[in-house]
C-alpha cells in the first residue's frame, strides 16, 4: 500500500447536498503524490479542483473513499486534529493573499507560529528571516494594504513557510498578479520545490501550470487527465 | 500560561483599539450598571453602618424622649398667650420611673443656651441641668476632678462640670479645678472636666463638645422654668418643664415594648404631641428600610443596564465576527483550533465588558459622594462591593461574548475564505 507517497487518493468523493439533486464535486478520485513534487490542477470552474484543494488541505473531510496524508487516515480525525495537521503540516497560498489587514507583515507572519505556541520573541526572529527569504526584510512594520500585490503574496508565502510546512497549497496563487510579478512569485516557488517542498497549485493559466513538473487535468469531479 | 493571557489581552486590547468610539459606546451598558450596584451597596452600607454607629454610641438599651414645640402651637396659641407652654413633665419622669416595667433609671435633662464667661474670655455653652445618672449613661472619661453627685443636687450647689472644649476657651488650657464661671448672671465653680470627642461623633450622641453640666435642682433655682428666646425676629417666652428624657431599659429585647407603653401612657397626660420618642434600635431597621428601597430602585437600574449592555456587547461582537468572517477564515486554514477562536473573540468581549465595569467603578464610587453631598445621606463603599463589580463585568462579558465567539469557532473554513 504505501509506495512512499505523501499524499493518498483512493476512490474520493465529495457530495454537496444542494438542491435537489445535489452536487458531486469529487466523484472518484484515485492518485498519490510524491513528497518533493509539485503538481499544477487544472479544469473549468466547476470541475471539483477547489474541492480536491480542500481537502488536501485538510479543510473539508471526503464523504467517502479514502484520503491519507503522510500515512495518516484523515476521515478518521476530528477537527481539532485536522487543525493540528494544517497547523504542523501544511501551507497555504491564496489567489487574494488573505493577510490579516489589522495585523502588521510581521504579525501575519508570525501567525502559525502564535497557534504553535512560540514565544514572542521567538517568532519575530523567525518571521523576520523569512520576510528577508522573499525579499520583503525591511517591509515588516508595514500594514498589508502599503503593499503592492507581489509583495502582499510574497508575505503570505512567508506566513505559508513559517511553519516549515510538508506541503504547500497554492490556489491560483498568480490569479491577481500582473505577468511580470507572476513569474516572480512562480520563481519564487519553483526554489521552494526545488528546497524539498511538495507543491499542489491549482491554477486555470497554461503557461503558469508549465512550472509545475505534473498537470492534472480535473472535469466533472473526475481526473481527466494526467500529463 | 500567565505570559500567554497577557499576550492574547494586549492582542484583543490592541484590536478593540481599531474602533474606539465603537467600543466605547459598547461599554455603557456596563459602566451604569456597574455604577448602579456600587451606588447601591454603598447607599445600604451607609445607611445601616450610619444606625449601628449611632446605636453604639446612645446604647442600644435606651429611649430618649424631648419635648417638641407642637405645630399648631405657632398660629392658634400665639394670639391668645404670649408664652406657649409644651413639652415634658417633672410628673411623666416619675411615672415612668414609677408605673413602666423594665425601666432601669430616667435621667431628665433641662437645656438652655447661656454665655460663659470667664474674666475676658467667652462663649456660649449649652447648659445642661441634670442629674448624676445622665454620666452613667454618656460614659465620657472624666479627663481631672469629679462628676456632680447627689450632694451638689440636695445643696443646690453652683458647681458645673465642663467638656474639654470649654475648659480650653474658658480656663485658657489650664486645667484648673476650682475657678469660677459666669454662667448667665451667676457663678458657678468648675469642680471637673470632661475628655473631650474625636469630633466624629457629630450629633448622633447625646452630648457635645460644648456643654456644661449642673445640678438639675440649681438650674431650676438659678435659672428658674421660663425660657425667654429670641424666634424669628420675635421675643418669645416659652415654658418647658424638662427638654428632654432618656429612659434606660433593662435589656434590647424590652426597649421598643416600653416605647410603646411610654407612648401610650403620655398620650393620656399630653393633649397634644409635644413630644417625641426616640428609639436609637428602630433605625437600625429604619435603615434596613432605606437599604431595601435604594436596592430595589438601583438593583433594577443596574439589572437592566446590564442586561441592555451585555445584549449591546453580544450584539457587536456578532457584527465584530461577520466583519472578520475571512480573518476567523485564514486563522482556521493556517491551524488555529476552535477553541482558540472561541478565546480570542471571548478575550475581546471580556476586555470590554471589564473596561465598562472599570469606567462604572470611577463612576460608581462617584455616586454616593454626589449623594452624600446633595442628599445628605451617609454613603460607604465597601472593598467587596468593588470585587464584585469587577466580578460581574467579567462575567458580563464571558456570557454575551460566548455566544458569538462559539458561532465565530463553527463557521465552515472555507465558507469564512470565501467571504468578501
Amino acid at each position: 500500500m504505501n509506495n512512499g507517497a505523501i499524499i493518498q487518493l483512493e476512490d474520493v468523493h465529495k457530495f454537496y447536498p444542494m438542491g435537489r439533486q445535489g452536487v458531486h464535486a469529487l466523484a472518484g478520485v484515485t492518485l498519490d503524490f510524491q513528497p518533493g513534487s509539485f503538481w499544477a490542477v487544472m479544469g473549468a470552474s466547476g470541475s471539483g479542483k477547489s474541492t480536491l484543494l480542500n481537502l488536501l488541505g485538510c479543510l473539508d473531510r471526503p464523504t467517502s473513499g479514502r484520503f491519507s496524508l503522510g500515512g495518516k487516515d484523515i476521515s478518521l480525525l476530528d477537527d481539532d486534529e485536522l487543525s493540528e495537521l494544517r497547523l504542523r503540516h501544511l501551507g497555504f497560498i491564496f489567489q487574494s493573499f488573505n493577510l490579516i489587514p489589522q495585523m502588521s507583515l510581521s504579525e501575519n507572519i508570525e501567525l502559525p507560529l502564535y497557534y504553535q505556541g512560540y514565544h514572542a520573541h521567538e517568532s519575530v526572529s523567525r518571521a523576520l528571516e523569512l520576510a528577508e527569504r522573499v525579499g520583503l526584510g525591511d517591509r515588516l512594520d508595514h500594514r498589508p494594504t502599503e503593499l503592492s500585490g507581489g509583495q502582499q503574496q510574497r508575505v503570505a508565502i512567508a506566513r505559508a513557510l513559517a511553519n516549515d510546512p510538508d506541503i504547500l497549497l497554492a490556489d491560483e496563487p498568480t490569479g491577481n498578479l500582473d505577468t511580470e510579478t507572476s513569474g516572480q512569485i512562480m520563481s519564487l516557488l519553483t526554489e521552494l520545490n526545488q528546497q524539498g517542498k511538495t507543491i499542489i497549485m491549482v491554477t486555470h493559466e497554461r503557461d503558469i501550470a508549465n512550472h509545475a513538473k505534473h498537470r492534472l487535468h480535473m472535469r466533472d469531479g473526475i481526473i481527466d487527465s494526467i500529463e | 500560561m500567565v505570559l500567554k493571557v497577557i499576550r492574547n489581552i494586549r492582542i484583543g486590547i490592541k484590536t478593540l483599539m481599531l474602533h474606539k468610539l465603537r467600543s466605547l459606546l459598547t461599554t455603557l451598558g456596563v459602566v451604569f450598571g456597574v455604577s448602579s450596584v456600587i451606588a447601591m451597596l454603598a447607599v445600604g452600607e451607609g445607611a445601616s453602618r450610619e444606625a449601628l454607629e449611632r446605636i453604639r454610641k446612645l446604647g442600644s438599651n435606651i429611649i430618649i424622649l424631648s419635648s417638641e414645640k407642637p405645630m399648631e402651637d405657632d398660629a392658634a396659641t400665639r394670639e391668645t398667650s404670649l408664652m406657649s407652654i409644651y413639652g415634658l413633665l417633672y410628673d411623666d419622669e416619675l411615672r415612668i420611673k414609677e408605673s413602666i416595667p423594665y425601666v432601669i433609671r430616667t435621667v431628665p435633662v433641662r437645656t438652655m443656651r447661656k454665655e460663659a464667661r470667664l474674666g475676658q474670655r467667652s462663649m456660649e455653652l449649652r447648659v445642661m441641668g441634670t442629674t448624676p445618672d445622665w454620666f452613667d449613661l454618656v460614659k465620657r472619661p472624666l479627663l481631672a476632678g469629679r462628676l456632680l453627685n447627689i450632694q451638689d443636687m440636695e445643696r443646690l450647689a453652683p458647681v458645673c462640670v465642663l467638656t474639654e472644649r470649654g475648659a480650653r476657651r474658658l480656663l485658657a488650657t489650664q486645667n484648673t479645678i476650682g475657678e469660677y464661671i459666669r454662667i448667665g448672671s451667676d457663678s458657678f465653680e468648675v469642680v471637673g472636666i470632661l475628655e473631650g470627642d474625636d469630633g466624629t461623633g457629630g450629633t448622633q450622641r447625646l452630648d457635645r463638645d460644648g456643654d456644661v453640666y449642673i445640678p438639675m435642682n440649681t438650674a431650676l433655682q438659678r435659672f428658674g422654668e421660663r425660657i425667654l428666646q429670641r424666634a424669628t425676629g420675635a421675643l418669645e417666652l416659652e415654658l418647658v418643664e424638662l427638654h428632654q428624657i432618656i429612659v434606660e431599659v433593662e435589656s434590647t429585647e424590652k426597649v421598643e415594648i416600653v416605647a410603646e407603653a411610654i407612648h401610650a401612657m403620655l398620650q393620656r397626660f399630653h393633649p397634644r404631641e409635644d413630644y417625641r420618642i426616640e428609639v436609637p434600635l428602630a433605625l437600625l431597621r429604619q435603615a434596613e428600610e432605606t437599604r431595601r428601597t435604594f436596592n430595589i430602585v438601583l438593583g433594577s437600574i443596574a439589572g437592566i443596564s446590564l442586561l441592555v449592555g451585555g445584549i449591546g456587547i453580544m450584539n457587536i461582537m456578532l457584527a465584530s465576527v461577520t466583519e472578520r468572517t475571512r480573518e476567523i477564515g485564514i486563522r482556521r486554514a493556517i491551524g488555529a483550533k476552535q477553541r482558540q477562536i472561541i478565546g480570542q473573540f471571548l478575550i475581546e468581549t471580556v476586555v470590554l465588558s471589564s473596561l465598562g465595569g472599570l469606567i462604572g467603578l470611577g463612576i460608581g464610587a462617584l455616586i454616593p459622594w454626589i449623594i452624600t453631598q446633595a442628599a445628605g445621606m451617609p454613603t460607604y463603599i465597601t472593598p467587596y462591593s468593588l470585587v464584585l463589580a469587577v466580578g460581574i463585568s467579567v462575567s458580563i462579558g464571558v456570557i454575551f461574548g460566548l455566544y458569538p465567539a462559539v458561532r465565530a469557532a463553527r463557521l465552515d473554513p472555507i465558507t469564512a475564505l470565501r467571504h468578501e
